[in-house]
């Protein structure tokens, strides 16, 4: 009985989410298209809906709320459903609408999509080789083989993002960075912007003209005959042409330099609004944010380097390590059950939701910067893809950070996997990433104020 | 030659309507054949003869500036935008006849061209929602052009025609609809075209 009353309440909960995820689609990302293959927008709820069942269950598991036989069905079935979508529904969507954009290939779509995802298995599976994820006992078809894979794939991802966010938030919130743009500096940029447009025009003026006179010549040219007649008209029409192309080719170079100086223009705006961003109440607080979060980051970075030059892998979360602390430095006594569950139950809900609306909007963000009429339904697939293995991982590491009585479900769960492995991966890729993105960084903002002075 | 009067254009619209082909058409009177991306933005001239064949024949050049992005652009994008905006003698509004998002969106494309002049600062003041009464005050002629007509599957239609024809009532604008030839997708057939 009790097992039908908390399949009921799961399955509101996924047409909830499913519901969050077709909104989202909707008002978000498609905002400036039509959806025209409403497949893509039912696959990318369900793949949403499904990974926020994952970190719904995780609650339930801290609070213990509904029955552990239950929960644990509702586990393993909400994994094999995540998994058969991550890996078969969409790579095979996304092989589909490629095929569709290419027009030689649009007779047999179907055919080439199947093609397409047979070379993605393939990638797939050798992605495990070089990785010590699993031991031999293993069967060739188990579902620790998936996971294993899709964690690796999934964690690369995170540290990734985590590594570049980490860094790039003191970066934008610390108003330290912002160079100094003033109104007099955007108005002669645009001033050379639109003198550039006017040598443009002019240029092709000329171009238009000369050639139609030179139309209107050759049709008085195709009237003269006889030798001499020939001869002119070689002569003539070659000096034409031969302007033509040297005009031509200074109007591509100013067009080129008309393209930066429009960048450079709203790059200009942009730090121009940030600046007075930056002196309301809302921007200072920003800025004192950055400077915590800055610090936050050394201390990630530093931790990173220290778990992987001494090879050490926490063992206990962070939550019974600070209880710990406090009941035996502090010498504050208090119900380590009661608060322990309390308390990682915030915590874990809070990664949970910082990592949701983080990624969501990172999409987003990515989705505008780089869709386009054509490519928006391949992109929101590969977003969905994207998304779906990026919490699978979160699950995975997650189990870290929560008291050892909340991991055994995940363990028992996900298989036998070596969890270590993926948190020192996760370290490895983490600490590559925030470095380069602070070289990365370092190197736009250096570049940028020179571009500044040289005008 | 640079005495000639010149007529500055408008050609705007969201991205990967066709406006970039639209104009090398009408200017080099060939089909681009591989548009990109338009950064910023692009000019084309073309040379006019205004009432050919009549006793008032004047010749012009019509510039066709054909500014790219979409309207859901950053502040900084669009007060960019605003400079190339000045002093304009007509707009043509480009909408994609396969996407109905785009024929929504001129609404917007149009407001921001036009409040130009009503914001100094240079930020759109409205709130992007339509108001027909700044359109009766507006003087400045708009063309509406509908593209990909030959991507639409026979049966659809005659009901985006319909749809077209109440979006340039809403506008008070002339309407063309690019007729496409046999061979490439892109190929269009003018009727005509003549401004105020």
């Amino acid at each position: 009985m009790s097992f039908l009353v908390d399949s009921v309440i799961m399955f509101t909960s996924q047409v909830l989410f499913f519901g969050f995820g077709w909104l989202f689609f909707m008002r978000q990302l498609f905002k400036d298209y039509e959806v025209r293959q409403y497949v893509v927008q039912v696959v990318f709820s369900v793949t949403f809906a499904f990974s926020c069942t994952m970190f719904e269950l995780i609650i339930f598991e801290i609070l213990g709320a509904l029955s552990s036989t239950s929960r644990y069905f509702h586990w393993k079935l909400n994994l094999y459903v995540i998994l058969l979508v991550l890996i078969f529904v969409v790579p095979f969507y996304i092989g589909y609408f490629v095929v569709s954009n290419i027009r030689l290939l649009h007779r047999q779509r179907l055919l080439f999509a199947c093609m397409v995802w047979f070379t993605f298995m393939y990638f797939f599976w050798k992605l495990g080789d070089p990785f010590p994820i699993l031991s031999p006992k293993h069967g060739i078809l188990s579902i620790e083989q998936l996971i294993s894979r899709v964690g690796v794939i999934g964690v690369t991802l995170m540290a990734l993002l985590s590594g570049f966010g980490a860094v790039n938030c003191p970066y934008t919130y610390m108003s330290y960075f912002l160079r100094n743009v003033t109104d007099s500096d955007i108005l002669a940029l645009e001033r050379r912007l639109l003198q550039t447009m006017d040598m443009i025009v002019s240029k092709k003026k000329r171009i238009a003209m000369t050639r139609r006179q030179m139309y209107q010549r050759g049709e008085d040219q195709n009237k003269q005959t006889g030798f001499w007649g020939m001869i002119k008209s070689v002569t003539s029409t070659q000096t034409g042409s031969e302007n033509l192309s040297l005009i031509q080719q200074e109007v591509d170079a100013l067009e080129e330099l008309s393209r930066q100086l429009f960048l450079e223009t709203v790059d200009l705006q942009a730090t121009k609004e940030r600046i007075e961003y930056s002196k309301t109440f809302q921007g200072k607080y920003f800025n004192f944010l950055g400077y915590f979060f800055s610090i936050y980051c050394v201390w990630k970075i530093f931790m990173a380097t220290i778990n992987i030059v001494f090879d050490r892998v926490g063992k206990t979360d962070p939550v019974t390590r600070g209880i710990e602390i406090t009941v035996n430095y502090l010498g504050i006594q208090f119900d380590v059950k009661f608060w322990s569950q309390h308390i990682s139950f915030i915590l874990v809900g809070i990664i949970i939701v910082t990592s949701i609306r983080g990624l969501l909007i990172t999409l987003t963000k990515f989705f505008y910067a780089i869709s386009s009429s054509k490519s928006s339904n391949v992109i929101v697939l590969v977003l969905a893809q994207i998304m779906g293995m990026y919490f699978v991982s979160s699950v995975l590491l997650m189990r870290m950070s929560m008291p050892l009585e909340y991991r055994s479900i995940v363990t028992e769960v996900l298989g036998e996997l070596q969890f270590n492995f993926y948190h020192r991966w996760f370290d490895v890729i983490f600490l590559v990433s925030a470095l380069s993105s602070i070289l990365f960084l370092y190197l736009a903002h250096k570049q940028a104020p020179e571009k500044h002075m040289a005008l | 030659m640079a005495s000639l009067d010149r007529v500055k254009v408008l050609v705007l619209g969201d991205s990967g309507v066709g406006k970039s082909s639209l104009v090398h058409l009408i200017c080099q009177g060939q089909v681009l054949g591989n548009p990109s991306w338009t950064v910023g933005c692009s000019v084309d001239v073309r040379v006019q003869d205004y009432k050919e064949g009549t006793p008032e024949e004047k010749t012009f050049y019509i510039e066709l500036w054909d500014v790219g992005g979409s309207v859901g652009s950053s502040s900084s994008v669009k007060s960019t935008r605003a400079v190339f905006y000045n002093s304009v003698n007509g707009i043509i509004l480009v909408h994609d006849l396969t996407n109905k998002k785009s024929s929504q969106n001129l609404y917007r494309w149009s407001m921001e061209a036009l409040n130009k002049d009503s914001s100094p600062t240079g930020v759109i003041v409205s709130n992007g929602d339509y108001d027909r009464e700044q359109f009766a005050e507006n003087t400045v002629p708009l063309l509406l052009i509908g593209t990909k007509f030959d991507q639409i599957p026979e049966n659809k239609r005659s009901e985006v025609l319909t749809r077209t024809a109440f979006l340039s009532e809403d506008f008070n604008a002339e309407e063309i609809n690019l007729i496409p030839g046999f061979t490439d997708r892109k190929r269009f057939n003018f009727k005509s075209l003549h401004y105020d």
